[in-house]
């Protein structure tokens, strides 16, 4: 391929900085970005001048074409961090590529009105130019996507802690009750709300209640395996409760070894568990009137 | 190089693991423990690991190891203070410890062992594998 | 893929290992791994540097920051000189061992890991690479 001669637009950028900055703004404004107040033009403006700069400095390095190596990682990160408070903000993707690809158009206007001359040269300019915010904004959308992605990742997660709570029913015996399925990212979950509990209340036996897990099939019994072997490296004893009829039958069926006491309510679990414990509970004497 | 002290507590021999081991300590744990549980004639080893942020394939195996050797010389062993992402991890691997007793901290451990040394010898057998 | 971070450890002894799971564990911290997580990742470190050990005859870790557009993660690669490993399916078996151990090394340092990759052969030295990423 042809070495090209050096692209003009560092240079030009650097010098109608203010001006440029300016239109740029004002396109964005025009495109909604700054909709009912979601994000105040002090931030836009400070986005935008962070950018511009760190865009020329890029350019002058020469790189017009691969925007993935390190010359242009300050780029890079600064577009990440714009599309992350862009989706944290709630705007859409293109509302958040709109950042970058709204810059053309100033960037468009100044390459005509200084490259009056050489047409050949202007084309080129502009097509560099072209191609470039193009990556960008692609780059930009896709760390959006992948920023919703884990936000949603993190509320689904905090759904799962909300309904794996762990109950201390007496001294020393804590309840689990599972309700849904047991996946592997719950147990996870799971597991450390257990072990956690199990340090904060010194409790030596734990009841896992699965009246509200559907299925037991190979996996979930593996998954409550290994809730029960965690629980026991910490000196705590595990009893599951809850055991349904058709639960049991599946159990035998598939052959499953549920290394642990199970018993079919929660009842005869905290009966059994008080006894373990060496605790005893007493109906009060009614006093003589 | 470093030596983890092991200490006589009633009839029972008392280690806490407060640094990160290498293997070659380990190892010399092992040993040292074994000795020490001829010398003393200790009926109970309590392991404390509350300061051990990690215990990996080669710690697990000892300290199965040492479980195995107070068994055969007739001691009880019992590991105490795992910290929830250890024993997280340990299931992860695969290590569930067999043959080792455990218990939250220094206390109930001590508190297990008296009980399972009062134990009529008979019994013992039966009892252990988690 | 871009690489923010990088060092490399020499992996022949016993304190070497202890090394790797300190600078393991303190870059898991600066990556933002949560607790589990950074155990998990570090003991699958600490697993895999024996194996260099025990079964390369030594050699090194590299130890990287990466990330990848909105994420961040680390990724390590232990690489030997030694023998290589002849059948790397039985090896990812739980409970086959060549040393008299236990055999769980790499199974259950795959397990530990998010992406587990394992390049040798007889002859050829062997290399590992475990990646971890930050969740959220």
């Amino acid at each position: 391929m042809v070495a090209r001669a050096r692209s003009m637009i560092p240079t030009l950028l650097k010098t109608h900085e203010t001006m440029v900055l300016t239109s740029w703004m004002k396109s964005q404004v025009t495109a909604g970005s700054l909709r009912s107040g979601q994000m105040k033009e002090d931030e836009l403006k400070d986005q935008s001048e962070r950018f511009l700069r760190e865009f020329v400095h890029a350019l002058e390095s020469g790189e017009t074409n691969d925007i993935s190596g390190a010359t242009w990682s300050s780029v890079r990160d600064l577009l990440a961090e714009v599309s992350r408070s862009r989706a944290a903000q709630g705007f859409s993707p293109s509302q958040t590529a709109t950042f970058v690809f709204s810059l053309k158009e100033p960037v468009f206007t100044l390459l005509r009105d200084e490259i009056k001359d050489d047409a050949a040269k202007l084309a080129e300019e502009m097509w560099t130019a072209t191609t470039l915010v193009d990556k960008l904004g692609l780059y930009t959308t896709e760390v959006y996507q992948l920023r919703r992605d884990d936000i949603i990742k993190r509320q689904a997660q905090e759904l799962l802690e909300l309904s794996t709570p762990v109950v201390q029913l007496w001294d020393k015996i804590l309840a689990l009750p599972l309700i849904g399925t047991l996946d592997s990212e719950r147990t996870q979950t799971v597991m450390e709300n257990l072990l956690n509990s199990i340090v904060h209340s010194g409790a030596e036996i734990a009841i896992i209640d699965i009246t509200g897990v559907p299925t037991v099939d190979t996996l979930v019994a593996q998954h409550l395996i290994k809730t029960v072997s965690a629980a026991r490296l910490m000196g705590a004893d595990c009893i599951i409760s809850g055991i349904r009829p058709q639960i049991a039958q599946t159990i035998v069926h598939l052959g499953l070894q549920l290394d642990v006491i199970s018993k079919a309510t929660m009842a005869d679990a905290f009966a059994l568990a008080l006894r373990r414990t060496g605790q005893v509970v007493n109906r009060a004497q009614t006093k003589p009137t | 190089m470093e030596q983890i002290p092991i200490l006589k507590v009633g009839r029972c021999l008392l280690v806490s693991i407060q640094i990160d081991m290498h293997d070659k300590l380990a190892m010399a744990l092992q040993d040292d423990l074994t000795q020490k549980l001829v010398e003393t004639r200790a009926r109970g080893v309590l392991i404390d690991i509350s300061a051990l942020d990690l215990v990996d394939s080669f710690i697990g195996r000892m300290l199965s190891n040492i479980a195995a050797m107070a068994r055969v010389l007739d001691a009880q062993t019992v590991v105490v203070g795992m910290r929830p992402q250890v024993a997280i991890t340990l299931v992860e691997l695969g290590l569930t410890l067999p043959g080792i007793q455990t218990a939250l901290d220094v206390d109930r451990g001590l508190a297990l062992i008296s009980k399972l040394m009062d134990e009529p010898e008979g019994d013992r057998g039966a009892r252990g594998a988690h | 893929m871009h690489v923010e971070r990088t060092s490399t450890l020499e992996v022949r002894t016993s304190e070497d290992v202890v090394r790797v799971r300190q600078e393991v564990r303190n870059r898991s911290a600066a990556v933002g791994f949560s607790l589990v997580d950074q155990t998990k990742f570090v003991t699958a470190a600490s697993e895999i540097a024996r194996n260099t050990i025990d079964h390369g005859g030594g050699g090194s870790a590299r130890i990287e920051t990466i990330t990848i557009p909105g994420k961040r993660g680390l990724r390590l690669v232990f690489e030997d000189q030694g023998p290589g490993i002849a059948d790397i399916e039985l090896a990812m078996q739980d409970g086959y061992s060549t040393a008299g151990g236990l055999g769980m090394g790499m199974p259950g340092s795959k397990r530990l890991s998010n992406e587990f990759y394992v390049e040798s052969a007889p002859g050829k030295g062997t290399k590992i690479t475990l990646v971890r990423w930050k969740s959220v």
